[in-house]
C-alpha cells in the first residue's frame, strides 16, 4: 500500500472562484505592502551598520542590569535580547546586543566593543563573547544595493529564460507569482518584526528559484496538454495540467518542507530565522505556482494554433525537446 | 526498449565511485586535516616531533582534500579594509620636490629665486621671482614628467604641470592617479599577506573586493581586534632631516617642512623636512636586538641604494641631527656622530621586549603604500561554529531519514532507487565540494538540506510521471521510458531557473551567500545527475533482472 498525499485522479477545479483566490493573493499582498512601508523591516547589521554582540554565561541573563551596565557608555539605540534555544544546554544563557552605529564615524572602530565587554564582565565576569561583528555605515548602504539588484537581477533573469522556453504569457504568469512571493515573504518578516539580514536576501532568491520550479513544472505541462488538446478550453486544460502535477507538486512540497522543518528545529537559533523564510516561501511558492501564475495566463490566454508556424522566436526554442 | 549501452553504465558508476571517493577524506576530517598539516610542514622542510608519526595517519595515495569550513563554522576573525588610496598622492608629490628644486635651481639665472608656497596636500606650488620666465620654468618642470606605467594609460605622463600668475602647480594626472591605486592596492595585498604569513595562521583568505577593498579572513584567530593590531598598523618607516625640536604644535614649519610629534616625550615637537632621506622601503632586514645599554632594540639594514643614500647623506650632514619616524612620529632623532657606510643601524626608543618584536615584523614585511580603514569587522568564536556544525550535523541526518522514509512510504521500490541515488547525490556535493576547494559556510548547510528536499524533486516527476503512462502505455517498460523522456523537459526547466538563481547569488552576493550560492548550485548539478542518470540506471538494471509483468509505483 502507496501512502498518498493526493488521491488519485483528482478532478478539481481550480478555477471556480478566481476572484476570490487572486483577491486573497491581492489583499495579502496590499496588507504585506502597509506593513512594510508602516513598520518597516527589522534590518540586522548588515543593512543598517552597527555591532552585534552575542554573550553566553552560565548565569541566568537580566536585561535590565545588562542595559543599565551599558548606559554610561551613551551608545546610544541599544537592544538586548535573550535567546532561547531548545539546542542550547541547562545553563547555557544567551543573549544578542545590539548597538546602533556610532554617530560620525564611517568605519569600525574596536574601543566600543572593548568597553562594552569591560562594562559586562563586571556585572557578569563568567560571560563570553562568542561573537562580534560590527558593520560601518559606509558597507551596509552598499549591501542594501547589491541585495535589491540580486533580487531583480535574478527576476528578470528568469522571465528573459521563461520567456524564451514558452511564451510571454506564461512569463508574465510566472513572474507575478514571483513577485507575490517576494512581496509575501517581505511582508511577513515586516509584520512579525523577524531580523532581516543578509542571509534572508539568500532565502528571498531561493523562494525565487523555489517557486519557479513549481510554476515551471505546471506550465510545462499545459504547454504539453495544449497540443495534446487543441479544443478544449483553456480554463479546462490548467484545470487538467494542475490537477496531473498535483501529486508531484505536493510531493516535492513535502520532502522540501520535511528536511526545512528539521532544520528549523534542530538547527540552531543562528540560522532559525533564514530557514523560516525559506519554510514560508515554499508554502506561499506552492500556493502561488497554482493560484496565481495559473490564474494569471489564465486571464492573458495563450495563443492557440499550434499548427501554423509561429513567428516568435520563442516557439521555436520550445519545440526542441517537446 | 530500455537499454543503456555498456560504456554509458560504466561511465555513470565511475563518475560516482570518482565522487564518492573525493568525499570520504570529509569523514575523517580531524585526522586527515592533522596529517595535512603535518605533509606541509615536512614539505617546508620541518621534520620530528612526530610530525612523520602525523603525517602517516592518512595514506599519501588517498585523496585528501578537504571541505573548507567558513569562519561561521571554524571561527574567525573578518575584516574588510578599505585602502586609503589617497594618501600615496602626497607622499608622492612631496618626494618630487627635492628634484624640483635642484633642477629649478640651476636655471636661477634665468628664472631667479624658487620659493614653495603651501598648497593642498596632493599639489605642489613653487613661485619664482622673474614671472615672465613663468613658461620656460614650467616647460622645464614638465620635462620631469615621466610616462604612467599602465597597460590603460600608456602614453600619458605622471604629472601636470600648470601657472598660474608667477606660480608654477604640479600635481598627478588623473591617469597617474589611477595606476597609483593600482598599484597602492596591490602592495598594500601583498604586505598584508606577508605580515599573516610571518604570524603563522593558517589557510588566511586574503583577497581584493571591488577597486580599493581588501577582505581579509583568518580561522582560529581570537578576536578581530587582534588581527587588526597585525595589519592596520602602516609600519611607514622614514629618516627625515631634522629642522628643529619645540614643544609647540602648532609652529609654522615653513613650506616643505613638517611639524611630527615625538613617540616617547610628550608635549616634544620636532620640526623635520617632509621629503625623507630614506625609507623603510629600502630596507632588506630588521631585527629585535638590544642597544648598548642592553635596553630593547631594532636593527635593521638597508639595501645597497639605501645604504648609499644613508652613507651619503651621513657623510655630509655629520654633527647634525636627523630623525627616525615611524608611523608619522618621530622614534628618536640622533645626532650623526660620524659616516654610516654599511647601510646598517639600530633603532632606539622607550621600547618593551615584544614591542620590538613586532616592529621588526612589521619593518620586515614592509610598510603598508596607505592607511587602512575598516569598515566591517566580525569575530566569530570557535565554540559557536561548533554548535552550528553539531546542530546542522543532527538536522542533516534528521532530514535525510524523514525523507527517505517518505519516499519509500510512498513509491517503495522505486523510492528506494531514488533514496540510494539522494545518498549518492550528498556524497557527490561533498566530493566536488572538496575538489574545487569550496568553503562551506552555514548557510551552506542549510542549502545541502535545501538540495536533499528538493533532489527528489526530479524523481518525483519521473515517478509520477511513469504512473500516468502506466494507465495508458502497453507494459511497464515503455511506461518506464515514456515516464523518463516526457519528464525531461520538465526537469531541466525547473532545474535551469533554479540554477540561474544560484548563479547569480554567487556572482553578487557575499561571504555566506556566496557559500549558500555553491552547494545549491552544486546540488542542483549532482541532483539532476543522479535522478536522469543514475536511478534510471538502477532501474533499468532491476527491471532487466526481474522482468516483472506489472509494475506498480
Amino acid at each position: 500500500m502507496r501512502l498518498r498525499l493526493v488521491p488519485k485522479d483528482t478532478k478539481w477545479d481550480f478555477f471556480s472562484r478566481p476572484v476570490l483566490w487572486l483577491g486573497i493573493s491581492g489583499f495579502l499582498m496590499v496588507l504585506a505592502m502597509v506593513s512594510f512601508f508602516v513598520q518597516g523591516l527589522n534590518y540586522g547589521i548588515d543593512f543598517r551598520g552597527g555591532t552585534t554582540i552575542r554573550t553566553e554565561s552560565a548565569q541566568t541573563v537580566v536585561a535590565s542590569d545588562y542595559r543599565a551596565a551599558l548606559v554610561p557608555l551613551e551608545l546610544g539605540d541599544v537592544s538586548i535580547t535573550e535567546v532561547f534555544d531548545p539546542t542550547f544546554e541547562d545553563n547555557q544563557f544567551v543573549t544578542m546586543i545590539r548597538i546602533q552605529a556610532q554617530e560620525g564615524q564611517q568605519s569600525v572602530t574596536s574601543d566600543v566593543v572593548r568597553n562594552v565587554q569591560t562594562a559586562l564582565q563586571a556585572i557578569a565576569p563568567d560571560i563570553s563573547f562568542v561573537s562580534v561583528e560590527s558593520v560601518g555605515p559606509k558597507v551596509s548602504g552598499e549591501l542594501i544595493q547589491t541585495a535589491v539588484i540580486a533580487v531583480l537581477l535574478a527576476i528578470t533573469a528568469v522571465l528573459i529564460y521563461i520567456w524564451l522556453r514558452f511564451e510571454w504569457q506564461f512569463a508574465l504568469g510566472a513572474v507575478a507569482a514571483l513577485v507575490h512571493d517576494v512581496v509575501l515573504t517581505i511582508g511577513v518578516f515586516s509584520e512579525l518584526q523577524i531580523r532581516f539580514d543578509l542571509a534572508i536576501i539568500a532565502a528571498l532568491l531561493t523562494i525565487v528559484g523555489y517557486s519557479l520550479n513549481d510554476t515551471v513544472v505546471v506550465f510545462d505541462r499545459v504547454r504539453e496538454n495544449l497540443r495534446k488538446f487543441k479544443k478544449i478550453e483553456l480554463k479546462d486544460v490548467l484545470n487538467l495540467s494542475i490537477n496531473e502535477t498535483l501529486s508531484r507538486t505536493v510531493m516535492t512540497s513535502v520532502t522540501t518542507l520535511l528536511a526545512l522543518i528539521s532544520l528549523f528545529v534542530l538547527g540552531g537559533d543562528v540560522i532559525r530565522g533564514f530557514v523560516f523564510a525559506m519554510i514560508w516561501g515554499v508554502i506561499v511558492g506552492t500556493y502561488s505556482s497554482v493560484f496565481v501564475a495559473s490564474a494569471v495566463l489564465l486571464k492573458l490566454g495563450v495563443k492557440r494554433d499550434w499548427s501554423k508556424p509561429s513567428n516568435t522566436g520563442g516557439n521555436q526554442f520550445a519545440n526542441i525537446d517537446a | 526498449m530500455l537499454q543503456i549501452d555498456l560504456w554509458k553504465r560504466v561511465l555513470i558508476w565511475a563518475v560516482c565511485a570518482f565522487g564518492l571517493l573525493m568525499a570520504m577524506p570529509n569523514a575523517f576530517y580531524e585526522r586527515v586535516e592533522a596529517s595535512n598539516d603535518a605533509v606541509a610542514e615536512i614539505e617546508l622542510g620541518y621534520s620530528g616531533n612526530g610530525l612523520e608519526e602525523q603525517a602517516a595517519m592518512w595514506p599519501s595515495w588517498a585523496p585528501s582534500s578537504l571541505v573548507n569550513l567558513g569562519l561561521d563554522l571554524r571561527g574567525g576573525a573578518h575584516l574588510l579594509a578599505e585602502v586609503q588610496v589617497a594618501d600615496v598622492y602626497e607622499a608622492r608629490i612631496k618626494a618630487m620636490w627635492p628634484e624640483i628644486r635642484d633642477m629649478l635651481r640651476e636655471e636661477r639665472a634665468s628664472i631667479g629665486t624658487i620659493r614653495l608656497q603651501p598648497s593642498e596636500v596632493d599639489e605642489l606650488r613653487v613661485r619664482i621671482s622673474k614671472p615672465e620666465e613663468i613658461d620656460r620654468a614650467a616647460s622645464l618642470v614638465r620635462g620631469l614628467a615621466r610616462p604612467v606605467v599602465s597597460l590603460t594609460a600608456a602614453g600619458q605622463s605622471d604629472i601636470t604641470v600648470s601657472s598660474e600668475g608667477s606660480t608654477i602647480v604640479v600635481a598627478l594626472s588623473d591617469a597617474e592617479k589611477l595606476a597609483t591605486d593600482e598599484r597602492t592596492v596591490q602592495q598594500a595585498l601583498e604586505i598584508i599577506r606577508r605580515r599573516i604569513d610571518e604570524v603563522g595562521t593558517r589557510e588566511p583568505t586574503i583577497q581584493r573586493q571591488g577597486s580599493d577593498r581588501i577582505l581579509i579572513q583568518v580561522p582560529g584567530i581570537g578576536s578581530a581586534a587582534e588581527l587588526k593590531d597585525i595589519i592596520g598598523t602602516t609600519a611607514q618607516l622614514t629618516f627625515n632631516p631634522v629642522i628643529g625640536r619645540g614643544t609647540d604644535k602648532d609652529a609654522n614649519p615653513g613650506p616643505g617642512n613638517e611639524v611630527l610629534p615625538s613617540l616617547d616625550d610628550e608635549g616634544v615637537y620636532y620640526t623635520v623636512e617632509s621629503a625623507p632621506v630614506v625609507t623603510g622601503e629600502e630596507l632588506v632586514d630588521a631585527q629585535p636586538s638590544f642597544d648598548q645599554n642592553n635596553s630593547p632594540a631594532v636593527s635593521f639594514r638597508f639595501n645597497p641604494t639605501g645604504a648609499r643614500k644613508f652613507g651619503d647623506y651621513t657623510a655630509e650632514n655629520i654633527g647634525s641631527p636627523f630623525a627616525i619616524v615611524l608611523d608619522g612620529e618621530v622614534v628618536s632623532a640622533p645626532v650623526i656622530q660620524a659616516h654610516i657606510p654599511g647601510g646598517s643601524g639600530i633603532i632606539t626608543g622607550r621600547f618593551a621586549v615584544e614591542e620590538t618584536t613586532n616592529l621588526a615584523v612589521l619593518l620586515r614585511a614592509g610598510a603598508l603604500p596607505a592607511g587602512l580603514e575598516f569598515l566591517e569587522e566580525r569575530t566569530i568564536g570557535p565554540e559557536l561554529g561548533q554548535d552550528s556544525i553539531d546542530a546542522g550535523k543532527i538536522a542533516c541526518i534528521v532530514a535525510f531519514v524523514s525523507v527517505l522514509v517518505f519516499m519509500f512510504l510512498s513509491y517503495g521500490t522505486f523510492g528506494l532507487f531514488a533514496n540510494v541515488a539522494l545518498i549518492l547525490n550528498v556524497g557527490l556535493i561533498f566530493g566536488l565540494l572538496s575538489t574545487i576547494g569550496a568553503t562551506l559556510t552555514l548557510p551552506g548547510i542549510a542549502g545541502i538540506v535545501l538540495t536533499i528536499g528538493m533532489a527528489v524533486d526530479a524523481n518525483v516527476l519521473v515517478f509520477e510521471r511513469i504512473r500516468e503512462e502506466l494507465k495508458t502505455a502497453k507494459g511497464p517498460a515503455r511506461a518506464i521510458e515514456l515516464g523518463y523522456e516526457k519528464a525531461l523537459s520538465a526537469i531541466l526547466d525547473a532545474n535551469i531557473t533554479t540554477f540561474i538563481t544560484a548563479v547569480i547569488l554567487f556572482a553578487v552576493g557575499s561571504g555566506p551567500v556566496r557559500g549558500f550560492a555553491i552547494t545549491l548550485g552544486l546540488g542542483i548539478l549532482t541532483s539532476v545527475f543522479t535522478a536522469i542518470f543514475v536511478t534510471r540506471l538502477m532501474i533499468v538494471i532491476w527491471y532487466e533482472r526481474r522482468r516483472p509483468k506489472t509494475i506498480e509505483v
